[in-house]
């Protein structure tokens, strides 16, 4: 893996353990270069990945990632670290799948241990017509070979014994899509993975940098931007940047990068809340969602329940947290599973979602010359962090956008070809 | 909590109402082209600052009506064009 740096292996681990030396730092600090081959604008789990794959597949090192804070403070570190590919249509299960794939041999690839536990996910269905879309998921999962079922009332109390699957509830669980592959990964070592990674094979990763600009030139915009030009390079607080490539890897601030190169996304800003109570006994086999009653759960390796709800109906740009949310929440969780009454929650905290009207991310190549976008991860960036890493590469380095991410083009909007992707957490059924 | 202020049921909880989201300008169907529809009905600005948008009082006097919102904070002033 590394042209530099620092092998972790369990005899490294003893050895630190009785000398009690200090670890070296995961990555460099680096001096800023004036130009790069591609400069990656935002510093989490996509952008990183970008980086890693175009050094790692690719050989292409010159490159930078720019974020305006620290590594993998936005939504990468605020999701709820959930990985699965049981989705809905053909084009959202190969990408998702081959995501599972790269997560499945991460911490061999990376030299990190990204704590990946495939411990089996279940999709609740409480209504006649969620049992419906989750039949129709799992004949498609089935035909392109996700391990993926519909499995009845017991097995699903065979499977985690603390949900109520009794008939006279208010949300009875009539069913649920079992997808056994599905799991938890340990969000934040993703993330270090990929930086350290990418700085090994000689990537900048800069920190607190942020951009003002995009510089344009030839577009049918102001100052250059918009369609039919392309990209010199980004302004940042650090001064000019140049750079053939620009690729925008920002989440919820995706809109508001684009519009510096002149080119308007199908995206609206909401803020997305989750919270987690305090460690007990672990008693949560699986991972639990329901789309009906918006929430999704799972027990870390701490022993915390994770929450995670749909996004905020009104889009904004604010991180706080509201009383509706945990008061939601908390109805939503004790009708599913009444034995966690008397758990508190610890933290409740929010993150940014770029949501897309058809729940389908945007990627590739913009009408503006060497402007790349990975935007619209909405509620399913973290899971699709790694195959959007590997397709992004490919589609910079051979300069045509790869086959998996085909489907999410931009034009795709002002040609009304969408992805209506209903396997999204964020859509009720 | 977001406290939007109905001109009709006067200040409401934001659950009591529904978002539209911001004010963009209708092409008239008659002449517009596919592309252009199309772009009015997916393309946003997405601001991070003021913006005019548009709300539904769904719970109470069922109109729509237009107010300023900074998405960064969530304050609310009354729109010049309402």
């Amino acid at each position: 893996m590394s042209r530099h740096g620092y092998k972790y292996s369990a005899g490294r681990l003893l050895r630190h353990g009785l000398t009690r030396d200090a670890w070296p730092r995961m990555w460099r600090r680096p001096e800023r270069r004036d130009s790069y081959d591609v400069v990656i604008i935002g510093g989490g789990l996509h952008g990183l990945a970008t980086a890693y794959y175009l050094a790692q597949n690719h050989g292409i090192t010159n490159v930078a990632v720019v974020d305006k804070g620290y590594i993998g403070g936005g939504g990468s570190g605020r999701n709820t670290a959930i990985v699965r590919s049981n989705y809905l249509t053909p084009e959202g299960v190969a990408f998702y799948d081959r995501s599972l794939h790269l997560y499945n041999t991460m911490a061999t690839d990376l030299n990190l241990n990204v704590m990946l536990s495939r411990r089996g996910h279940l999709t609740l269905a409480h209504t006649d017509s969620a049992l419906r879309t989750m039949n129709w998921r799992a004949e498609v999962n089935k035909l392109l070979d996700i391990d993926s079922a519909v499995i009845g009332p017991a097995e699903v109390k065979r499977l985690t014994p603390s949900l109520d699957v009794s008939p006279d509830t208010r949300y009875p669980i009539l069913g649920a899509l079992y997808h056994p592959p599905g799991g938890i990964v340990r969000h934040d070592a993703v993330v270090w993975g990929y930086a350290r990674a990418a700085d090994h094979l000689g990537v900048h990763l800069l920190q607190e940098t942020e951009v003002f600009d995009i510089i344009c030139d030839g577009g049918d915009g102001p100052d250059g931007k918009g369609s039919g030009g392309r990209v010199t390079g980004v302004r940042t607080s650090y001064g000019d940047i140049g750079s053939p490539v620009v690729v925008n890897c920002t989440a919820g601030w995706a809109s508001l990068i684009s519009n510096m190169a002149g080119v308007p996304l199908a995206i609206t800003t909401h803020p997305l809340q989750a919270a987690v109570t305090e460690p007990c006994k672990v008693f949560l086999p699986t991972v639990v969602v329901s789309g009906s009653l918006h929430v999704y759960v799972s027990q870390t390796d701490r022993g915390e329940l994770v929450f995670g709800a749909s996004v905020d109906p009104v889009g904004s740009y604010r991180v706080n947290g509201t009383l509706e949310f945990t008061e939601e929440l908390a109805g939503h969780v004790l009708e599913l599973m009444p034995g966690i009454s008397k758990m508190r929650l610890m933290r409740q905290w929010s993150g940014l979602c770029d949501m897309t009207p058809d729940y389908s991310p945007i990627m590739g190549y913009t009408s503006v010359e060497g402007y790349l976008v990975d935007v619209g991860w909405g509620t399913y960036g973290f899971k699709a962090g790694p195959v959007a890493g590997e397709t992004m590469a490919e589609t910079i380095a051979t300069g045509r956008a790869a086959d998996l991410i085909a489907p999410f083009t931009i034009d795709r909007f002002t040609a009304g070809d969408l992805v209506g992707e209903k396997g999204a957490a964020a859509v009720g059924h | 909590m977001i406290v939007v202020p109905c001109p009709n049921c006067g200040p409401r909880n934001s659950s009591d109402l529904r978002n539209a989201g911001e004010v963009v300008a209708r092409p008239d169907p008659a002449t517009t082209s596919l592309t252009e529809w199309r772009s009015y009905l997916y393309l946003r600005e997405n601001p991070a600052g003021w913006v005019t948008e548009t709300w539904y009082c769904r719970s109470g006097c069922r109109r729509y009506f237009t107010i300023e919102r900074n998405t960064s904070t969530n304050e609310i002033r009354e729109s010049e064009s309402s």
